[in-house]
């Protein structure tokens, strides 16, 4: 079987020997071989005996350990299949170590319906990630009628949102949070004031003064956090706040997270990891919303991930085409793709901040699992392998070749990363990631 | 390398008494005649030329001088050679006979560019050429009215000038360069 | 001259700035001479791009194009093509295959001049993009500062106006500064970025106060289209408040040089008396600005170290 940079079907037995097993789902952390027949773990055990006839991977001074999971991606299908689809998509995850992603409901047409939800089961049957849709809150993501919230539940959803639209009409959202509390699924409410973004094009601070460019505030998203947490108190409410930003919102989130409001949120690997001086080149790349903020802030999202106010990583993977990203800085299209750097880039920032390995693995797999509630699938004998192998020590920097998204929109490529995700085994598929 | 003394404070102070009594010469009407020096150190030497004018026959001729960086046609190759000085016309050119007075004349480029920009300033009644040293080698059709010495030398060698109030000596001097 | 191209004072040398203002002076002695025009630049192919509406700043530099005897293409487009975003890549590419020695661009989006650095070969001269830099403008401004008082280190030098929505602003800060001036802005507090006492500027809502400061002052032109939307009251509040009028004026013992990047709003930021006034320097400005943009272009395009 040859593997590399190849998504192929794992056959007859799959041998994974003297890895560092890390599965937090059933508390195991513990060098010992796994051994895979026909798609399925026959054993976990030390020193397994070995065949010539079994594909054999070495993964000493490795960690093995479960597939990761996105809260936060766009896969663009249906409507925007020439940035990205749901095969593009998922191999661009399954090479990031992914293996189960929510979609996020901004296609076109809008995720509104169980129909366009049945649409997107039925496209990802045979994709090598499990694909969990989210629905949108409001139909068409107008922001004035409820979607057919109850019915995509049925259909498969695990939260709603109106993605990148606020919902500004505080009364729906109210609606929403108490309405999905039957359901048990979290409303995720992009948390951005759109009278105080006043068009911003980056973080307001001393860049953007550099730059000449309207500033985003950060008070555009505490703002607002404040708001949705105040009516999610209210209403008791589940809510997570997507890709939080600034030091003021992770203040109200103690606040609100002291007050046992039912809340979590995650943050972006660019968010956590790189500062608003990535624009100082007017890099088209690094337009996100809302956007990259200032080193003070990052110092505060740092600490707020190790303190555990943040509950995981989500990639917000965000592909664009060419043509939308190489024009000027003000009609260029928001956002970057993330997949296939969101755990190197993590992992090389979080292990100068002293983190554990364990505790950095925990943000991709099982905090954001525990957030929309899916019931894990553990390293263990009788269940399918979903398992990542991962080299600490590899250092490696990001270039065209790793990306297997159809989109280019990183200001990554050409950075140095350390630790890589080196094999994926998913839904009866294995990869060994290229180099 | 091998330096030759042409000229040394003496012969120059003479060679300029014999421009200033040529251009005396040559020109009747000195109320109408200007000395332009061409930077740098051809204004010096322009200056020289009007101090023993004025010390022969007590007129105080026009003079000013102008920087011809901007005019020259080889300026990519050349531009930072050396800091550009402003130019200074104090007379209405049109209403003069205009001596371009130079150090060196060699390919004659130099003059072909101070004559275009003694042309922005005016259309000068003529215009003469003086020069301190003459080297040969002309690229162009220019000759000069007043030659303080003629030097033969090939187009590589050197002609070195120095004045007393740029350079803190007077002396001329030639560098054969080998090839 | 370690610069290649000219975007902005904030990337800009001390050294290449005060090169370029010395310069600007001998082209100044040039513009009074009766025929303004050197053959320094025969043969070179500048293009004036402007995607934004402009008068002055366009007839300067095809002025100073001319007088350096350079063949000049202009290309005008409406900002509304620029809304649609496709100009520039567009124009990138229409630049390469023309092959322009030198591109002097105005563009409402900032940074669009520093992007086309990555894309083209040939010197680009930034005429302003957006709320970022008008690197020219601040020269020239400079330049008649040194023109007046004969040096720019240690003077101290107020800016009036909108503060927040000003290229012409920041250039001057960032050029002001390099050079050794103080500068204070002074406007509507919410027409000044918050934080810009990073920039080494102090802040003063007080116009009274900053005139009792500086040696100079530069007035910068109220958008009309910014009055009466909320952003600014009215005019007659604006005028009350931050205008440099008549009566204020009277009110200060002092004489000092007032400044304006044009076109001027007479009536609403300064009055006509003021500004016609021998304290103004406006028109030395208008004529600098031909002088030390031939002095940009010219050693820009002679630029031997990099070569």
């Amino acid at each position: 079987m040859i593997l590399n940079n190849k998504i192929n079907k794992i056959k007859d037995y799959v041998l994974i020997k003297n890895g560092n097993i890390y599965d937090p789902f059933i508390n195991i952390n513990d060098i010992s071989d796994i051994l895979i027949k026909n798609n399925k773990i026959i054993k976990v055990e030390k020193n397994i005996k070995s065949n010539s006839s079994y594909l054999i991977i070495d993964a000493s001074n490795k960690i093995v350990t479960n597939g990761f999971v996105d809260l936060h991606a766009h896969f663009r299908e249906p409507g925007y299949e020439y940035k990205e689809n749901l095969k593009s998509g998922s191999k661009s995850a399954f090479f990031g170590g992914f293996t189960r992603v929510c979609c996020m409901p901004n296609t076109k047409p809008v995720l509104d319906s169980p129909e366009m939800i049945n649409f997107i089961n039925n496209k990802s049957k045979d994709l090598p990630v499990y694909i969990y849709p989210i629905g949108s809150i409001t139909k068409n993501q107008d922001g004035k009628e409820m979607s057919e919230i109850g019915e995509m539940v049925n259909a498969g959803i695990v939260a709603i949102s109106d993605d990148g639209i606020p919902v500004k009409n505080s009364q729906i959202l109210r609606m929403a949070l108490e309405y999905s509390k039957k359901f048990n699924i979290p409303v995720i409410n992009h948390a951005e004031d759109g009278f105080l973004v006043n068009d911003g094009i980056i973080n307001e601070g001393k860049t953007s003064l550099k730059l000449g460019l309207p500033g985003n505030p950060s008070i555009s998203e505490s703002t607002m956090v404040f708001r949705d947490l105040s009516i999610a108190e209210y209403v008791s409410g589940k809510i997570h706040i997507p890709h939080i930003s600034t030091a003021k919102s992770i203040e109200i989130v103690k606040l609100f997270k002291d007050k046992g409001v039912d809340l979590t949120c995650e943050i972006t690997p660019h968010h956590l990891c790189l500062t608003d001086e990535i624009l100082l080149d007017y890099n088209t790349n690094s337009k996100v919303a809302p956007p990259i903020r200032s080193k003070e802030e990052q110092k505060v999202l740092l600490n707020a991930v190790k303190s555990g106010l943040i509950d995981c990583i989500a990639t917000d993977h965000a592909p664009h085409s060419i043509d939308e990203k190489e024009t000027d800085i003000c009609n260029a299209a928001c956002g970057m793709i993330g997949m296939e750097t969101a755990f190197s880039l993590v992992f090389s920032t979080l292990k100068k901040e002293k983190m554990s390995i364990n505790s950095i693995i925990d943000l991709f797999s099982l905090n954001p699992s525990k957030i929309i509630g899916i019931s894990p699938n553990p390293i263990k004998q009788d269940n399918e392998p979903e398992i990542n192998i991962i080299d600490l020590d590899k250092q490696w920097v990001l270039s065209e070749n790793h990306i297997q998204s159809k989109s280019l929109n990183t200001p990554l490529i050409g950075k140095k990363l350390t630790g890589k995700i080196e094999y994926t085994l998913n839904k009866g598929f294995i990869s060994k990631h290229i180099d | 390398m091998k330096k030759n003394l042409l000229l040394n404070t003496e012969k120059i102070d003479s060679i300029i008494k014999r421009l200033a009594c040529e251009i005396i010469e040559n020109n009747i009407s000195l109320e109408k005649t200007c000395l332009i020096g061409i930077k740098s150190r051809g204004d010096l030497i322009a200056k020289r030329i009007c101090e023993k004018i004025f010390e022969i026959n007590g007129y105080e001729i026009e003079f000013g001088h102008i920087d011809v960086t901007f005019y020259r046609d080889d300026f990519l190759s050349n531009l930072g050679s050396h800091k550009i000085g402003p130019s200074r016309v104090n007379v209405d050119i049109s209403k003069y006979n205009v001596i371009l007075v130079d150090d060196v004349l060699f390919t004659g480029r130099t003059i072909k560019a101070a004559l275009d920009e003694i042309f922005s300033f005016g259309r000068p009644l003529s215009v003469q050429l003086a020069v301190l040293v003459d080297r040969g080698n002309r690229q162009l059709p220019i000759k000069a009215n007043y030659i303080g010495k003629n030097i033969p030398s090939s187009k590589t060698d050197q002609v070195h000038v120095y004045v007393k109030n740029y350079d803190g000596k007077d002396e001329v001097c030639i560098v054969e360069c080998e090839k | 001259m370690k610069s290649k191209h000219l975007i902005g004072l904030e990337t800009t040398p001390k050294d290449d700035i005060s090169e370029f203002i010395d310069t600007g002076f001998l082209f100044r002695e040039i513009l009074e001479r009766p025929i303004k025009r050197v053959p320094s630049l025969t043969g070179k192919n500048i293009v004036n791009l402007f995607f934004e509406n402009s008068t002055r700043t366009k007839i300067s530099f095809e002025l100073a194009e001319k007088r350096l005897s350079a063949d000049i293409t202009n290309f005008s487009s409406s900002s509304s093509s620029v809304k649609k975003g496709e100009s520039l890549k567009d124009t990138i590419q229409n630049i390469h295959a023309m092959k322009i020695d030198c591109v002097v661009m105005r563009h409402p989006v900032p940074g669009s001049a520093i992007q086309l650095t990555n894309y083209v070969d040939s010197v680009i001269v930034n005429a302003g993009d957006g709320t970022h830099e008008h690197p020219t403008q601040a020269l020239l401004d400079m330049m008649s500062l040194k023109e007046h008082f004969g040096n720019i280190k240690g003077l101290k030098i107020g800016i009036v106006g909108d503060i927040l929505h000003s290229r012409v602003a920041l250039s001057n800060i960032f050029g002001l500064v390099k050079l050794g001036a103080k500068v204070k802005v002074c406007g509507p507090p919410h027409l000044i970025q918050k934080g810009i006492e990073e920039l080494n500027v102090g802040v003063e809502y007080n116009v009274d106060n900053l005139i009792e400061w500086a040696d100079a002052i530069n007035i910068l032109r109220i958008q009309r289209e910014r009055m009466g939307v909320g952003i600014i009251p009215s005019v007659r509040e604006y005028r009350r408040f931050f205008g440099i009028t008549t009566e204020r004026m009277k009110n200060h013992k002092k004489e000092i040089v007032v400044m304006h990047p044009g076109p001027i709003n007479r009536g609403v930021e300064i009055d006509s008396s003021i500004a016609d006034s021998n304290q103004a320097i406006i028109l030395n400005q208008v004529l600098n600005g031909v002088a030390v943009r031939m002095s940009v272009l010219y050693l820009l395009l002679g630029n031997n170290d990099l070569k």
